[in-house]
């Protein structure tokens, strides 16, 4: 199975908060408000949301990418 | 009859001033006095620099012959960027070599042009240092070179060095860090870029012509060469001294001219605070200053003598590195505003300085789009973990030491 990571573009990020608001069990905030993820593979059960939050970010800042190697 | 005459045999430097000859000047005929003409071709000379072990001197201490490998393999249209910003504020070594030897600078950048097979090297000066504009466009104009050579003015901020930024302003869009796949497979224009330090280059200007055995020939097995070193701050003779990797950093500092020192960080604002007293014991080399936390770097060493509150300085840096976010990164832009608030803390005594310091260094770390962030982070941590002592004489009421300026920290342009 793959195993997939989120990662956000801090550059496009703005802080909405919307990644937050779907994956309120991976996704962390700063005391900025911007987005924390984790640096490990998501557990297979929140995948699917964490693809809703890839396509609902408004900025598109936040990626799934595969993790390679162990 | 024409008798030709064959140039004069040049002798390979000897010694540690390899980079800049104390008795030769930037002209091009002292140039070639000094070391001869670049040899065309120059050979395998990703495969040289490899052998050589060339580093990147720009800070990141990347194998120089790899990249130039990388690039020499990738497409066509290709560019060479010579990055001589030096936005590091502490740094001289770049605007010191490009003053003083800027030939043997444009010899490194045609020699890496012709092994990518790039038609532009392209020559990046920060906008703000007008005299070492007019220092490489008076050298250029001497020159003839197989390849284009232009030299452009950076606008003047440490970001925009970045080499993300340079790449991202050179094809046309603005000096700021950008994501995305990096410059040797997209530069300059979409097309593969070898973006390298000026000093880099300047090493490959050598050994383009004596080869990796002479390269060898000084610092050490695993860090070979010599290294331009900027000594800033307290010292009653700062500037840049050349000298072989693994020399003793003390003995550098006592050339300078240091009297005793309260506190020492190497590698400049984007390098870390050290333990003075086993600082000045040790090496100038990744090996020696490994285990004090500390890197080479770019080569440059910030030194506070004793009679000077260094917690002010860091704080007068933490704040530069607030003002220097390009603000593109919510992280960068307000932590690092939170950062220098935290280390003013420390410096008026208040408690939660330390904590606040902990915490958000820890948070910005890593969550930018270039790496200040990174930098300010480790500043700070570093500062903390050195300056125990003095952070308890704040605590306690001050230091009763003042703060001297011995640390530039100018507000970029643009940003009161």
């Amino acid at each position: 199975m793959k195993r997939l990571r989120l990662v956000v573009d801090p550059i496009a990020c703005d802080g909405r908060g919307v990644c937050r608001d779907l994956l309120p069990e991976v996704v962390a905030l700063d005391d900025w408000g911007f987005p924390i993820l984790p640096a490990g593979p998501l557990p297979p059960e929140v995948v699917a949301d964490a693809r809703r939050a890839v396509s609902l970010c408004p900025r598109l800042a936040l990626r799934l990418v595969e993790m390679t190697g162990a | 009859m024409t008798l030709l005459v064959p140039p004069a045999p040049v002798t390979p430097p000897v010694g540690p001033a390899r980079l800049i000859a104390p008795d030769t000047g930037p002209s091009l005929g002292e140039h070639l006095a000094r070391l001869g003409p670049l040899p065309r071709p120059t050979g395998d000379l990703p495969a040289m620099v490899t052998a050589a072990g060339v580093r990147g001197r720009g800070g990141a201490g990347f194998p120089t012959g790899t990249k130039l490998a990388e690039v020499a393999g990738a497409g066509e249209s290709k560019y060479v960027v010579a990055n001589g910003t030096e936005g590091e504020p502490l740094s001289a070594k770049d605007r010191a070599l490009l003053t003083a030897s800027p030939h043997l600078v444009l010899d490194g950048m045609v020699a890496a042009a012709l092994a990518v097979r790039a038609g532009t090297a392209i020559l990046c000066v920060s906008e703000g240092r007008p005299d070492v504009l007019a220092a490489v466009r008076r050298a250029v104009a001497e020159r003839r070179d197989p390849v284009e050579v232009v030299v452009a003015a950076v606008p003047d901020r440490y970001v925009a060095g970045q080499e993300t930024a340079l790449v991202n302003w050179l094809s046309g869009g603005d000096a700021v860090p950008t994501s995305g796949p990096r410059p040797a497979r997209r530069g300059v224009r979409g097309r593969p870029t070898l973006v390298d330090n000026v000093e880099t280059l300047a090493h490959v200007g050598l050994v383009a012509r004596f080869g990796a055995g002479w390269f060898r020939s000084l610092g050490l097995p695993e860090e070979p060469g010599t290294a331009l070193v900027t000594v800033a701050g307290g010292v009653a003779r700062p500037g840049v001294y050349e000298v072989p990797i693994g020399y003793p950093l003390g003995q550098l500092l006592a050339r300078a001219g240091a009297g005793p020192v309260g506190a020492l960080a190497v590698g400049g604002y984007f390098g870390t605070w050290i333990d003075p007293v086993r600082g000045l014991a040790a090496p100038l080399s990744d090996a020696g200053l490994g285990p004090l936390g500390a890197r080479l770097g770019a080569g440059c060493l910030a030194v506070l003598p004793t009679d000077s509150c260094a917690l002010a300085e860091v704080a007068a840096v933490a704040d530069w590195f607030a003002a220097s976010s390009a603000g593109q990164c919510g992280p960068c832009l307000f932590g690092l505003a939170d950062l220098a608030a935290a280390v003013r803390w420390l410096l008026a005594g208040r408690p939660e300085g330390a904590p606040a310091a902990d915490r958000w260094s820890a948070m910005v770390e890593g969550r930018g789009g270039c790496h200040l962030p990174d930098g300010a982070a480790r500043w700070v941590r570093s500062a903390l973990a050195v300056l125990g002592q003095e952070i308890e004489w704040h605590r306690a009421g001050g230091c009763g030491r003042p703060y001297r300026g011995y640390l530039p920290a100018p507000v970029p342009g643009g940003r009161a």
